[in-house]
This record gives structure tokens, sequence and C-alpha cells, in this order.
């Protein structure tokens, strides 16, 4: 029998989130609710010197004053932040185990996300950081890294070992004041990667770090610090799901990264939190703050596969400091149901001769809203600088809505920007061109979307462009109407 | 192989095919020749299952299975190829990676492995010296920004590599220039064997010098109003369609 789309919407509607299961580990959860006391024992619990403390505290006091942005194109209901628990870890978790040592749930849990550590090991090449709730609980290739100087381990462990660094760098690119979650995430941050790259090293191996939310009810506030020394390298990449939960789960995360001269950072994210199911009950909120500094002829190159969350508030970002530096913005967002995401970039010329490319394919499908927001600035004195943004939009069905809004502020005569929008949808004569070739009807859809989205699947380092097209697949699977 | 019987086919309550008649056996060349409108792609569609079109009488029978109840990807893996008339754009997906997915799902279909990737490079390799193809072209964007002719003779180079059964050719001809038809002639000629068989549609005499069809059909307002021999093609060249547009006997 031919599949009929209402057949195909009845599939979706019924489909199940792919990794909705819920691991029972122990853990070791905080009361709900914030105040400057929870904001001390975070602190405490994870043993760091008076100066961490005082910094949490003051976040916290900015916070407070601060209201919950409204110019995003989203609608949902505020969460109650007296409501969430902000400390949640795995209780079995001991940063000096072995992974022979590790949980089995914990690993049985890895297994079902597709990301068993051994095996990351042996045929990736890639040394994992997995953060589980809020704590890390096993971290590879650690020691061929420090040969080579490179430091890479919890932020959590970087305030005990590496505090000048930590110091020095933290909240100088998202600073406390920037934003409400950013100010939030300073106050309560529990964990996440810190990355250090050594003048003139090119880090011989993609870092990634995989983020989950497990335990109900908590949100999850990771910070991530990534610096590249002059004439550096590093390629990261952090990858994201999170089990099925009805109530939302508050998601605010900051990643500062810095790109010291001649650096280059390559910052890969796929991000596939649970969207809530076909009614828009449930799901994630991802709110984040991303943003790197670019001093002279550094590089940093943001790709981002956004497949998840009910509600996504993110602008990853460039600021070309340095005279000759380059920002890079490549994103897919897809949303399903009723799914909305609110993303884009902001680059911010200071430097003469700076140059940033944008490209951003969004793709919607059933009820969802998909928004692209972007921001070029060009200031006064960034002679010669130079943008290319390109916004393409796929639409499936008639119930969805992509946006774009674009911003430019050029105060330098000598910018050179270039703005490139499409909308298109996916033609039943394509599909039937598909069709005709032998190809059904989902695997047609997953081959036109990922022809739409191949110029950002291919920034993608070869490992996960082939994880990322399946999430790809999967979130719109059976999503044609 | 092919038997079609009495059918009838609309679309918007516009009844398109009004009674259509034929058969074609293993190893026959048919072509389909009649004015603009007539309903040949229609057919063609009809035939590949295109949903679109609504059957509402008759049938059509493939090695003496009805087709009814089969989507259009199944009667592609039964072996139903369709040249299309204006092939469609799939931008960022490359040729050779289409006509890849298109041999695995067929094989996945009839419950094989996919198609080892040295065996597949050597079968994109033998397919496009056949058609004359440079191998560069089949990195570029399915059908996006190719010429009339590069379309067609792309049509054709999936046809020779999935290797259909009945392959359908709607106006495979039009768009292209005299050295690629012969090319794409000489290739569909060397794709045929006493096993398979082909439909081809088309307004000119021209393509049937190349390849011959032992019957000329003429569909004319959803009928076939006349058949006959390569023979009929010559008259119709000659005389256009005008006099057959009374008859009404099928042969
Ligand atoms: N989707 C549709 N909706 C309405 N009318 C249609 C549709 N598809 C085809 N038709 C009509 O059906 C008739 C037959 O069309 P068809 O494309 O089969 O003709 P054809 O014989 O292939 O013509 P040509 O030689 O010009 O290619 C035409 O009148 C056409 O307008
Ligand atoms: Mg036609």
């Amino acid at each position: 029998m031919a599949y009929t789309e209402e057949e195909l919407k009845k599939e979706l509607e019924t489909q199940e989130y792919e990794y909705g299961f819920y691991t029972d580990i122990e853990s070791d959860t905080f009361p709900k609710g914030l105040n400057e006391d929870i904001v001390r024992a975070i602190s405490k619990k994870k043993n760091e010197p008076e100066w961490m403390t005082d910094w949490r505290l003051d976040a916290f006091r900015i916070w407070e004053k601060m209201e919950e942005p409204e110019w995003a194109n989203v609608n949902y209901e505020k969460p109650d932040f007296q409501a969430i628990s902000y400390y949640s870890a795995p209780k079995k978790a001991d940063p000096n185990k072995s992974l022979d040592d590790v949980d089995p749930d914990l690993l049985e849990m890895y297994r079902k996300l597709g990301i068993s550590v051994d095996e990351q090991k042996k045929l990736q090449n890639v040394a994992v950081d997995i953060v589980v709730d809020s704590v890390s609980v096993a971290t590879t290739f650690k020691e061929t890294l420090a040969e080579k100087g490179i430091i890479f381990m919890p932020i959590s462990e970087a305030i005990q070992e590496h505090p000048e660094l930590v110091k020095k760098y933290m909240g100088t690119i998202v600073p406390k004041t920037d934003n409400f979650y950013a100010a939030l995430n300073s106050a309560v941050f529990t964990d996440g990667s810190f990355c250090y790259i050594p003048k003139g090293v090119k880090c011989p191996m993609e870092l990634s770090t995989y983020f989950r939310i497990n335990e109900g009810g908590t949100g999850q506030f990771e910070r991530t610090l990534v610096i590249a020394d002059e004439e550096s390298y590093v390629s990261y990449l952090e990858g994201c799901t999170a089990p099925s939960r009805d109530e939302n789960q508050l998601h605010a995360a900051v990643v500062e990264l810095i790109a010291l001269d001649d650096a280059e950072i390559k910052y890969s994210t796929v991000q596939n939190w649970y969207p809530g199911n076909s009614e828009g009950k449930g799901g994630v909120y991802n709110f984040v703050t991303k943003r790197g500094l670019c001093e002279k002829n550094a590089k940093i190159s943001w790709t981002q596969v956004e497949t998840g969350s009910a509600v996504t508030w993110k602008y990853p970002s460039c600021i070309l400091k340095g005279d000759n530096s380059i920002g890079e913005f490549y994103s897919i967002a897809v949303t399903n149901n009723y799914q909305q995401a609110d993303t884009g970039t902001k680059m911010v010329h200071l430097g003469k001769n700076t140059r940033s490319t944008i490209i951003s394919k969004g793709i919607s499908a059933g009820k969802s809203q998909n928004s692209y927001r972007g921001l070029v600035q060009i200031n006064s004195r960034a002679e010669n600088a130079r943008n290319f943004s390109q916004c393409d939009s796929l639409l499936m069905g008639n119930e969805c809505g992509a946006h774009t809004f674009p911003y430019i502020e050029a105060k330098n005569k000598t910018a050179q920007i270039e703005h490139e929008a499409t909308t298109s949808k996916i033609g039943e004569d394509q599909i039937f061109y598909c069709n005709q070739r032998g190809i059904d009807t989902e695997k047609a859809i997953a081959l036109i979307v990922n022809g739409f989205s191949k110029e950002v699947l291919n920034k993608l380092p070869m490992e996960f462009a082939v994880e990322a097209q399946k999430l790809l697949e999967i979130s719109l699977e059976g999503s044609v109407g | 192989m092919l038997k079609i019987n009495n059918l009838h086919a609309q679309v918007e309550d516009k009844e398109i095919l009004k009674g259509i008649n034929l058969e074609v056996k293993a190893g026959e060349v048919h072509a389909i020749m009649g004015p603009n409108g007539a309903g040949k792609s229609t057919l063609a569609s009809v035939i590949a299952g295109k949903e679109e079109f609504e059957v509402t009488k008759g049938d059509v029978v493939l090695d003496g299975e009805n087709l009814e109840e089969d989507s259009p990807e199944e009667r592609a893996h039964k072996g139903v190829f369709l040249s299309f008339q204006y092939p469609v754009e799939i931008p960022g997906v490359s040729v050779t990676n289409f006509v890849k997915t298109a041999i695995n799902e067929s094989r996945k279909a009839r419950g094989e492995e996919d198609m080892p990737a040295k065996d597949m490079l050597k079968l994109i390799r033998e397919k496009s010296d056949l058609l004359e193809i440079d191998r560069k072209f089949l990195s570029r964007s399915l059908n996006e920004g190719f010429s009339g002719g590069e379309k067609k003779r792309n049509e054709i180079f999936q046809m020779a590599m999935l290797e259909p059964k009945l392959a359908i050719l709607d106006e495979t001809d039009s768009g292209l220039d005299i050295d690629a038809l012969r090319i794409v002639a000489n290739g569909v000629n060397k794709l045929k064997s006493k096993d398979n068989a082909v439909i081809v549609i088309t307004h000119y005499q021209r393509l049937l010098d190349y390849i011959v069809p032992d019957y000329v059909h003429v569909l004319h307002n959803g009928k076939i109003v006349k058949s006959g021999t390569k023979e009929l093609a010559l008259e119709l060249e000659e005389k256009g369609y005008d006099w057959l547009k009374n008859e009404t006997i099928e042969s």
C-alpha cells in the first residue's frame, strides 16, 4: 500500500523520542530554589576557592536585578526559577576512576546514546569528556593531550588546578552582566569543560564533550572555556541529548572562546535535546550564550546542528577584535511539531580587514516556528571589513513558519556586506521523482534535507557529519505534509 | 510483460486517460506518439504510480501482477523506470549520491545488502563511459543548472545504472543535440535485451531511426487511436495528426 500523507503525519505524532529513556542512577540533588545559600552550597560542594565563591555571589546579585528577555520570536511559559534544583550529581561518580569502574548503568546510557567511550577512543581518535548532569564522570585521552601541554578537563578541576588561567579569562568574553541567562549561569554553573592549547600547538585530535540532562526537574548550567594560545589550533565538538521529561527543563549554558594571535578554534555543536511531545508538552528550554574573541589573524568557526529542545535561544557570536581576523557561523536548525527556535549569530567587526561568513539553514516542519536572527556590526575603525550572509529556509507543510531577522549596522564606508536569502518547499514532484527511483518518501525527505544542509554538514568534522545526518533524519521522520 | 487493460485515469474530476489498452512483451520496443496534451506523460505517470492521478477503471499488470496497490517505489523495485519529460532538481544531492541511494534502496527492498563501494564505482565508470558522460558531471547537484540535454542524458545514465525491466522514456530526445541523440540512443540499444522492454514517447521520427520500434501507437485525447509498425511514424511525420483525429479503431 502506498503511504498517504495522513498516515505519515500519524506516525510522526506517535513517534517516541529516540533517546527518551530514563537511567535510574542514585543522585545527590539539592532542594529546589535559588538564593545566596544555594550559590554558596554549590561552590562548597565543589571545594572552590573563595574568589570563585565571591564571583558566583556577585553574579547572583546581578541576576536578581535582571529581567528575562522578551524580544525573541518565541512563546513559552517562563520557568519558575525557584522550582528548579540547581545541583544534581550522579552519586557514584568519581573522576579518579578508570572507565572499567564506571557505573554500568551509566555505560548503558552511553550505549543507548550511541557514544560508547571505548569505541570513541579506538575508532574516532576523539578525546571525550562526558558530563552527565552536573559532574564529569569519564575523561579519556588526558595523558596523550598532556604530552603536548594541552589542558582538557572539567572546569571544576581547572578552577582547582589552573586558577590563574580561569581567573584571567572567565567572564571576559561573556561578562556576568551580559544577559539574564548568562548571569544565572555565572552564579550556579556546576560543570562544563576547560581547554587550553599552548602556543604553537595544533591539537592532534578532536576534543569532544557530551552533555546530557538526566535528573528530572534539574536545570543544567554548563560553563565552557576554550583558550587557544598564539598560533595554536583546536577543533572542539559538543553533542547533547536529554531523556524525555514532562516538565520543561531549563538549560542555560555559557561558552567562551578565546583565539589569541594567529590561533584557530573550530567549535561544532550537535544538539538533540528532548523537543517535547507532538502536542508541545515538555521539552528542554535551551537558552545559551556562546561567544568568541579573535585577536590578530585569528579565526573562530561555529558550526551547529540544532534539532532538539522545545525552545532554543542561541546566538554563537564572534568579536573580531584583531586585524585580519575571521569569524564564521554555519548553522542547521530543524524544528518540528511545536518546537520554536530563535537562533543566529552576531559578527562584531572591530579590527581592519576582518571577514565574516554566515550560512544558516532553517528547516521547519509540523507547527513549528524557526527564526534566524543575525547582526553584522561594522565598527567605525574596521576598515575593509567584509561579510557574506546566506539564510535559506526549507518548509514542510503549511502550518510551520520561517522568519529571518537580519540586522546590519555599518559605521565604516569601506564595508562590503552581502546578504542572500531563499525560502523553498519540498515539492511533491521532488518526492515523486525519488519514489520513482525506488526511494521511499522518508528517505527522500532525508536526502533532500541533507542536500539542502550540505554546505553546513560539510563543515562538521567527518565522524560527526554522519551522526548529524542521522539526527536530521530522526527529527524529521514522516514530517511531509 | 506489461498489460494495460481499459485504463481510465483522472485528475481533479477531469478524465485524461479514457480507456487505454496496450500490451508490451519482453524484448519489444513500443513508440507512443500523439499531439500535445493527448495524455502521453499522464499514461507514463500512471504506470509509474503517481498518486495525483486517480485510476477510475481498468488496470496495469506487470508480469501477471496487478500494480494497483503498489506505491511508486514498489513499482520501481519491480523494475519500472521512467525517464522524466521534465526531470526535477534536488539541490545539494550529487548525481552519484542519488543513484547510489536509488540502487541500494532497491537492493534493500529485495533483501540484499548495499552494493559494495568497489562494485558501485565500477558500475558508475562503465555506465558513464557508455553514455560518454564526464565523471566530473556526476558530482554536481542532481539536475541543478543542468542544460536540457544534460538532464536527459542524466536520466538515461540513471536508467543504465538501475537496469530496469520496463523503461519508459518520455520525450528523452527533446533537448538533445544530434550527437547526444546518437549517444543516448546507442546507450538505450546496448541496454536492450530479450528480457526487458522499452516504451518511447516522442514527437519525432528522428529518434525512431536510432531506436527502432516494433510497434507505434498514436495517443489522442486519452485513447490509442491507431497502432502500427514503424512505417506509421513516417506517415505521421508526413501527414500530421489531423487525419487520425476522427479514427476510433484500435488495432
Ligand atoms: N495535474 C494536472 N492537473 C490538471 N490537468 C492536468 C494535470 N496533469 C495533466 N493534465 C492535463 O492532462 C492532459 C494531458 O497531459 P499530458 O502531460 O499527459 O500530455 P502529453 O501527451 O504528455 O503532452 P506533451 O506532448 O505536450 O508532453 C493535458 O490537457 C494536461 O493539461
Ligand atoms: Mg508529455
